[in-house]
């Protein structure tokens, strides 16, 4: 049975469906810190906490600074006898070279360098207005939209734990050492998860309706 | 905040959702107002969707693996390695903690990802005697760990940057590395394009029965 008719008397914009699974629900906002959660599939629907916006424009900033300062400072630097070679974001994209492996090297700055950034900075464009109590940003909600596309994108963090298992494959061929660009991106993988948590969707779209 | 009578679905009340801002509709609106996404109640071409990349992201996914994905020169020797090759190497040289990541993030999860999302189109189509919730809880994993394979180009890229030592040592990326990129682009693509709210619906045959009866009061 497929009934068509609205719950009678409900306001539409009341109501909120899970995107996972399509339960509709009446959205009722939890207290801060508690999660409003779909009955059947367990996926977080409305999770606000007090000082979350703040918390992101810090952590978005930082990821900005972070993510430009790496790209130019080394990541490792290897030393076999008497020559040593360092290498930094950049040039592990770059080092696909020719034809083909342009286009991968393209593909390769843009998952770790242009996509992480530019998401923080999509971030930023949409929540300091909000948090400091300004009307939306113009095409705010096409920013938050672009930004929740590119999410999957973005693998800095992953880079991160690559650059851990590139470590031992040329351990024993030589000797390595971290430079600052590597502990920078260690930072950023516990900032990508914080961004994560602290992140509640319903709240964003919320305030960029009104 | 539940519902009174039950869970059902936007769908089932004769709305439809927005999948980015969770916001609903009356049935037949194609943009959302808030958001601005394009909404559809199911999107009947999905599970095509999710089979071609499927297909692309397995036909790429040979070659990763028959091809090499590193070419290491040094002063002794010259060799070009395979995923599972190089992790082999590793093995043998006492790296099993390393060894087995690889063969975890280049092998395993790969092969699992064909088979998670190509039993749950398949689960959409025929039902399954796997529960809703275990589904949903496979697709999600799925979701999470395709990007992760990644690791193995970024590790490709890292290597032939850092170890460019003249004489004494250098690597390149082999063939396999394009590959193996493209197919996990593609399986995150397929993984993407599934709609997760067909492991809620009503099973298959009932829903063609809705259909018919929908297609039925429009003509009469
Ligand atoms: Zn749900
Ligand atoms: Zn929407």
């Amino acid at each position: 049975m497929h009934p068509t008719t609205p719950i009678p008397g409900e306001d539409l914009a009341d109501l909120i469906a899970c995107p996972k699974c399509d339960a509709l629900y009446k959205a009722s906002e939890p207290a801060s810190m508690e999660r409003a959660v779909c009955a059947r599939c367990h996926t977080v629907l409305i999770a606000p906490r007090k000082g979350a916006g703040m918390r992101l424009i810090a952590v978005s900033l930082t990821v900005v600074i972070l993510v430009v300062a790496a790209t130019l400072f080394p990541f490792l630097t290897i030393r076999i006898g008497g020559a040593s070679h360092s290498s930094s974001v950049l040039d592990a994209a770059l080092s696909f070279q020719g034809g083909l492996f342009f286009a991968l090297a393209l593909a390769v700055a843009a998952l770790i360098v242009f996509i992480p950034v530019l998401r923080a900075l999509l971030m930023l464009y949409v929540l300091v207005p909000i948090v400091f109590d300004r009307p939306p940003a113009r095409g705010a909600k096409a920013a938050f939209r672009m930004s929740e596309d590119l999410r999957p994108w973005s693998m800095a963090e992953i880079f991160a734990i690559g650059c851990a298992v590139a470590l031992v494959k040329v351990a024993d061929l030589a000797q390595v050492e971290f430079g600052p660009a590597f502990y920078m991106f260690s930072v950023l993988v516990v900032l990508v998860i914080v961004q994560d948590s602290f992140l509640c969707r319903y709240s964003v779209w919320k305030s960029l309706e009104a | 905040m539940e519902i009174p009578g039950g869970v059902r679905s936007a769908r089932e009340a004769g709305l439809v959702a927005c999948q980015r801002c969770t916001r609903v509709w009356p049935a037949g609106t194609e943009v959302c107002d808030r958001c601005g996404h394009t909404i559809e109640s199911r999107d009947h071409l999905a599970l095509q969707k999710v089979w071609a990349w499927w297909v692309v992201g397995l036909a790429c996914y040979v070659p990763a693996n028959v091809l090499p994905m590193l070419s290491t020169r040094t002063l002794v020797i010259q060799q070009e390695n395979t995923i599972v090759g190089g992790a082999v190497e590793l093995a043998e040289h006492g790296n099993w903690g390393v060894a087995i990541v690889i063969l975890v993030a280049s092998v395993l999860i790969p092969m699992g990802k064909f088979a998670v999302i190509a039993a749950l189109a398949m689960s959409v189509r025929h039902g399954s005697s796997m529960s809703r919730i275990r589904r949903q809880q496979l697709y999600e994993v799925v979701e999470y760990i395709g990007r992760w394979s990644m690791i193995d180009v970024f590790v490709v890229a890292l290597l032939s940057s850092l170890v460019q030592l003249g004489a004494l040592a250098a690597i390149v990326p082999g063939p396999a590395s394009l590959y193996f990129a493209l197919s996990v682009i593609f399986t995150m693509l397929s993984a993407q394009s599934f709609d997760s709210r067909m492991i809620w619906d009503p099973d298959a045959v009932v829903d063609k029965q809705a259909r018919a009866a929908e297609l039925r009061n429009r003509a009469g």
